[in-house]
């Protein structure tokens, strides 16, 4: 349905900013490099052919040794922070992979494209550890400021409990 | 497309109030106070807490933390089975759990290829506890924000259409809120005797009582003035911001998943989608007005169209097997218990599902690793993008908006922190 949408980013990103892309039941999706990350977000919003002018989720996956859609084993990264965009004069959608190692968790942030990612990107941060680069206010949203470490890492065990206890101004993360 | 929603009754903006010239004596000096709202106050409902710093009554920025109700849903949900996280879904939106079930439900299936292998009567049921769950939701918004600016008679009114339902549904799934009613594959079990009926007196009896709370509040004069023109969120923000729903709607996006990408039967139902103009507080609750409206239309012409048949997908490796074959035969116990221990395998892929619940696009992101439990399982709330709006609507309105402003965007805390 939304082929026109993978068939116009081949056509405009032809420098290898497309890593990969293909359909899964139905959704169509693209595996982004990670510098080309803001410039493809921006194309697909404005481009009168894809309209994804609504922002619809922001989130990331910890692949942790697993694979991935559209990443060759060597240099499939352990993050992908993974978006969803939807036309609504066009009603189509799309999901975009970027892959974050996990020696350097960061990607640029989209609240120059979509305002709404500022919480998302926030959420993001807050349980997987991806820092956003230019993000106006990369601070916790769902844990408590105190908390060590992000809870949604695969290598975070579940039973682990932190009671809120004071610390040190500046001993977090 | 859309219908679109003729305002009720000619709008009376007033627009006096949001001119600062008029209200504040320029030579007047002020100065920023913090304040803080929340998160353990009356008019907070949801534990959220709002940082404000105000100059005077006027707010000059605002705070929103969220995060006091996180409950791991995730992070819960990669330790269950894919069938044991349909209680943690109960307890998203929590004046809504049917909705978040079958958002939940249908994700999965997704990923199982079985989307159009589910029997239609357990298709009608979603559809028909869906609905039924939309209107306690907007029951509930309504009520408590009306109630919020002093209109203690409409909350009673709301809630009591509002216990009407959750009886059905009691008697629908043994609860009121922690429902877990549907399953992959189809519903636990079918309606009760005697539904049809118990839910045609219930809509007429609700029919009534929205006819009792526009009278008491369509031309309340407190009610317009604290609502009009308060809280306006323009459509370029909703789109930005992802809102969707009600809130979405009332901007004038005409965007709503059973219209636009129908799913289970809805394109078999004959019903309008009610859009807002200006945005503001009334057209959010005017919108949500018509939608209970046309819920009732849609559950009406599901009563009349629901096939009889089986709730249950016939597929040996998702549905449970009857009871008496579970007792007397052992394949039918060694199935049961690969079932219930393993969880249902579900094959390797990721998918995202959408479906519209009370509050709007209420999104699934699943992952699988072909297991018997998620490897991710991500809920993308509608209304934490419509919480986060705030911080950009709020100043420049008093103090007082919050109250009217908070209410109708529905925050609901168990599905915006999970």
């Amino acid at each position: 349905m939304a082929q026109i949408v993978l068939d116009k980013l081949a056509a405009k990103f032809t420098g290898g900013e497309i890593v990969a892309s293909g359909t899964e039941l139905g959704d169509e999706w693209a595996r982004v490099r990670r510098d080309a990350w803001v410039a493809v977000a921006a194309f697909l919003r404005d481009d009168p052919a894809t309209k994804m002018e609504m922002f619809i989720d922001l989130t990331c996956v910890d692949r942790f040794g697993g694979g991935a859609p559209g990443a060759s084993a060597p240099e499939a990264a352990r993050f992908d922070v993974v978006l969803h965009l939807y036309s609504v004069s066009l009603k189509h959608r799309i999901r975009l992979y970027a892959g974050v190692p996990e020696e350097d968790p960061s990607l640029e942030t989209l609240v120059s494209v979509w305002e709404g990612s500022n919480w998302f990107e926030r959420e993001a941060y807050d349980l997987y550890g991806v820092r956003f680069k230019g993000h106006p206010d990369l601070r916790r949203i769902l844990m408590y400021p105190e908390f060590v470490g992000h809870p949604l890492r695969k290598d975070y065990p579940k039973e682990k409990r932190q009671p809120l206890v004071r610390r040190d101004a500046g001993a977090r993360d | 497309m859309a219908d679109t929603l003729a305002p009720l009754h000619p709008r009376r903006v007033v627009l006096g109030f949001q001119d600062t010239e008029d209200m504040i004596a320029p030579d007047l000096p002020t100065e920023p106070i913090p304040l803080n709202m929340g998160p353990s106050h009356p008019a907070m409902h949801g534990t959220v807490r709002m940082v404000l710093e105000v100059e005077g009554e006027r707010i000059s920025s605002a705070d929103i933390q969220i995060g006091y109700l996180h409950r791991c849903f995730e992070k819960e949900s990669e330790a269950a089975t894919w069938t044991q996280v349909f209680p943690y879904t109960d307890r998203l939106n929590y004046i809504s759990p049917m909705l978040n079930n079958v958002g939940y439900a249908m994700a999965v299936e997704k990923l199982l290829g079985v989307t159009d292998k589910i029997p239609e009567r357990a298709q009608f049921i979603r559809v028909i506890v869906g609905e039924v769950s939309r209107i306690s939701d907007h029951l509930t918004c309504l009520g408590a924000s009306a109630m919020e600016l002093g209109a203690f008679t409409v909350f009673l009114y709301a809630l009591k259409a509002r216990e009407w339902l959750f009886e059905l549904l009691e008697e629908v799934c043994g609860a009121r809120l922690t429902s877990t009613y549907l399953r992959i594959g189809g519903v636990s079990y079918d309606l009760p005797d005697g539904f049809d009926g118990k839910l045609r007196s219930i809509l007429d009896r609700t029919r009534v009582v929205m006819q009792d709370i526009g009278k008491l509040l369509d031309r309340n004069r407190i009610f317009r003035d604290r609502m009009d023109g308060i809280g306006i969120i323009t459509q370029a923000d909703a789109l930005a911001y992802g809102i969707t729903g009600p809130v979405g709607r009332s901007t004038g996006l005409a965007y709503d998943v059973r219209k636009d990408h129908p799913y289970l039967v809805y394109d078999r139902f004959d019903f309008d989608v009610p859009v807002g103009s200006v945005g503001d507080n009334f057209d959010r609750y005017a919108v949500r007005v018509e939608e209970i409206n046309q819920s009732m239309r849609i559950l009406d012409q599901a009563l009349t169209q629901i096939p009889a048949g089986p709730v249950m997908i016939n597929d040996p490796r998702i549905a449970l097997p009857a009871k008496t074959e579970t007792y007397n035969s052992i394949e039918a116990m060694i199935a049961h218990f690969k079932i219930i221990m393993d969880g249902i395998r579900v094959p390797p892929g990721e998918t995202y599902s959408y479906t519209e619940a009370g509050n709007g696009e209420l999104g699934f992101f699943i992952v699988s690793d072909g297991t018997g439990r998620p490897w991710k399982c991500r809920v993308r709330p509608p209304c934490f993008p419509a919480t986060a709006v705030l911080g950009k609507v709020l100043p420049g309105l008093f103090i007082a908006d919050v109250v009217p402003t908070f209410g109708m965007i529905n925050m609901i805390g168990g599905e915006c922190d999970r």
